[in-house]
């Protein structure tokens, strides 16, 4: 069925509704998760277990003081955050997130619409995920070097670092289940992954390449250099509070569920029907595994220092993704 | 677990147990066979596993370690000094202190104030006692002097206050009438925590 325009405004809204939703709750499943890892009981005191967290968290970003430093580059500071909320949510319009649906005939007005999988069904869908969210360090790039603040500086040199040479771990992981699909759409992988083994299992040392790419993008822990407070204070988000603080982290959080939903899409079977498992309750266990184990992982393992974070990507993991384009080109050929 | 291991403070003549750090690569490729060894042998995942391990033990085991602190408390020592309790005789519901003054005397921070006088009876009575909690410094002598277990430490040791100088009254301190049957015995100095034996750790001289 051809998707309307009224179909795709849907989804954007859920995906604007849902993604915003889940972005702030992330804050709240993270401090609980860290906690539980911790035998500590998280927050507790707003609401039922503590589940209204993110209202008073809400209520305290929104009315604090917006502060802007003296000689801090007034206009770049003030778009900085929206640079980095903003990829990160543009990102979300090119990946799919729940099967393709149809509203039931008997509710009002939006019976019979057909929503589809995907808000832009473009063909190069992971060029434009995998471009946006390369964008999105623009935002801590320039927020580092309009705050006139010495690690801010520091923060903004290091995400340039950082994000610029994981862009190529991410590229170069992920053109080996490319070759494999043959197209960019990321409806084409879900579709091809409902007749094929999961991406996975043929394709590991892909996955794991893309894993920990994925965390030095989204700035996850064994890679947060970036605000790394024992070296850097706040790093780029140190001059800033209130709101334009908290759109980077929306920001944060955003991306961290796009690396969850690529990987539940190219690698993890997509939104496919799993055993008796509906495609939309899989795919939502398999971005929620994903989203868990960062956090997991967050609660595990320590931080590497710059100079092992870039020794690690250029001699270890570009080779070793270059090696696996290879073979699977051999593979392919013979 | 027996106390045997404990009573040995005989340092270096126990059995220690050295970590295998092995050598430190030299070479290049020792280095590589490094990397590629940690690589491999899944120490990242004991990482994960150790706070998996955690996560479930503190949700379905019960070994959460936070303590709500205001809505549930643990129990102190019977040793600890808090804030002082009056306590009444149990049979007759009567105050213990016979007024005798020998808190008030050995009080070194002078914070104990007492008048007495004799009642009908020809009994000491106590008409003014007041103890000024801004001076104390609950050192216990005064539980330790008195010769009728009149005065003794509660365990009200939230005191935070408003004011350098806070007096409490005999009456502020006494056991009420109505809570006679409960009543409890200060158990002193020296006094054995419950369940010591459990909660018996190794003291850095048993190393």
């Amino acid at each position: 069925m051809e998707a309307t325009a009224l179909g795709i405004v849907i989804k954007a809204i859920i995906i604007l509704a849902i993604i915003s939703a889940i972005a702030g709750f992330g804050t709240y499943l993270e401090r609980k998760v860290l906690a539980f890892m911790q035998r500590r009981l998280g927050p507790m005191h707003v609401g039922p277990y503590g589940l209204l967290q993110i209202l008073a968290d809400g209520i305290k970003l929104f009315t604090k003081e917006d502060i802007i430093p003296q000689n801090a580059n007034r206009l770049i500071f003030g778009i900085a955050p929206a640079i980095t909320a903003a990829t990160a949510f543009i990102a979300l319009a090119g990946v799919p997130v729940f099967p393709d649906f149809t509203i039931p005939e008997f509710i009002p007005l939006l019976g019979g619409t057909f929503v589809p999988s995907v808000a832009a069904d473009i063909n190069i869908g992971i060029l434009f995920v995998l471009g946006m969210m390369a964008a999105g360090l623009y935002g801590p790039l320039l927020a580092g070097m309009a705050q006139a603040n010495k690690w801010g500086i520091i923060g903004a040199a290091r995400t340039a670092i950082q994000f610029l040479s994981y862009e190529v771990v991410t590229g170069l992981s992920i053109l080996a289940p490319i070759m494999i699909v043959g197209s960019l759409s990321l409806v084409d992988f879900n579709n091809y992954s409902s007749d094929h083994a999961w991406l996975m299992f043929t394709q590991p040392v892909a996955f794991v390449l893309f894993l920990i790419a994925g965390f030095a993008e989204t700035n996850r822990t064994p890679f947060d250099l970036l605000e790394h407070e024992a070296e850097v204070v706040s790093g780029y988000a140190t001059e800033y509070s209130g709101m334009r603080w908290g759109m980077f982290f929306i920001g944060e959080y955003a991306n961290m569920i796009t690396i969850s939903i690529l990987a539940a899409v190219v690698f993890m079977g997509g939104y496919n029907d799993l055993f008796f498992l509906p495609g939309w309750l899989a795919v939502l266990l398999k971005i929620s595994f994903v989203f868990f184990f960062m956090l997991w992982v967050r609660a595990a393992w320590p931080h590497v220092r710059p100079d092992q974070l870039m020794w690690l990507c250029w001699k270890v993991l570009m080779p070793i993704a270059v090696i696996n384009v290879v073979v699977t080109g051999i593979v392919m050929m013979v | 677990m027996g106390l045997e291991q404990f009573k040995n403070r005989n340092v270096g003549t126990q059995n220690y147990r050295l970590l295998d750090l092995g050598e430190t690569p030299k070479t290049g490729f020792g280095q590589f066979k490094q990397v590629a060894k940690r690589t491999f042998k899944g120490e990242l995942f004991v990482g994960l596993w150790v706070t998996l391990r955690e996560m479930i033990n503190a949700l379905f085991r019960g070994e959460m370690h936070t303590v709500k602190y205001p809505f549930e408390k643990l129990p102190i020592s019977p040793r600890y000094r808090a804030i002082h309790d009056m306590l009444r005789l149990l049979e007759s519901g009567h105050y213990r202190c016979i007024g005798c003054g020998l808190c008030e005397k050995i009080c070194i921070s002078n914070c104990i104030a007492m008048e007495t006088r004799y009642d009908e009876n020809q009994r000491k009575e106590v008409s003014e006692y007041t103890i000024n909690f801004g001076r104390c410094i609950f050192c216990g002598y005064c539980a330790e002097v008195c010769p009728e277990l009149a005065i003794v430490h509660g365990p009200r040791y939230e005191n935070a206050s408003e004011q350098r100088a806070g007096f409490s009254l005999f009456e502020d301190m006494l056991t009420p009438i109505d809570k006679l049957n409960l009543q409890q015995e200060y158990d002193g100095f020296g006094a054995v925590t419950p369940y010591a034996d459990e909660n018996i750790k190794k003291t850095p001289l048993a190393y």
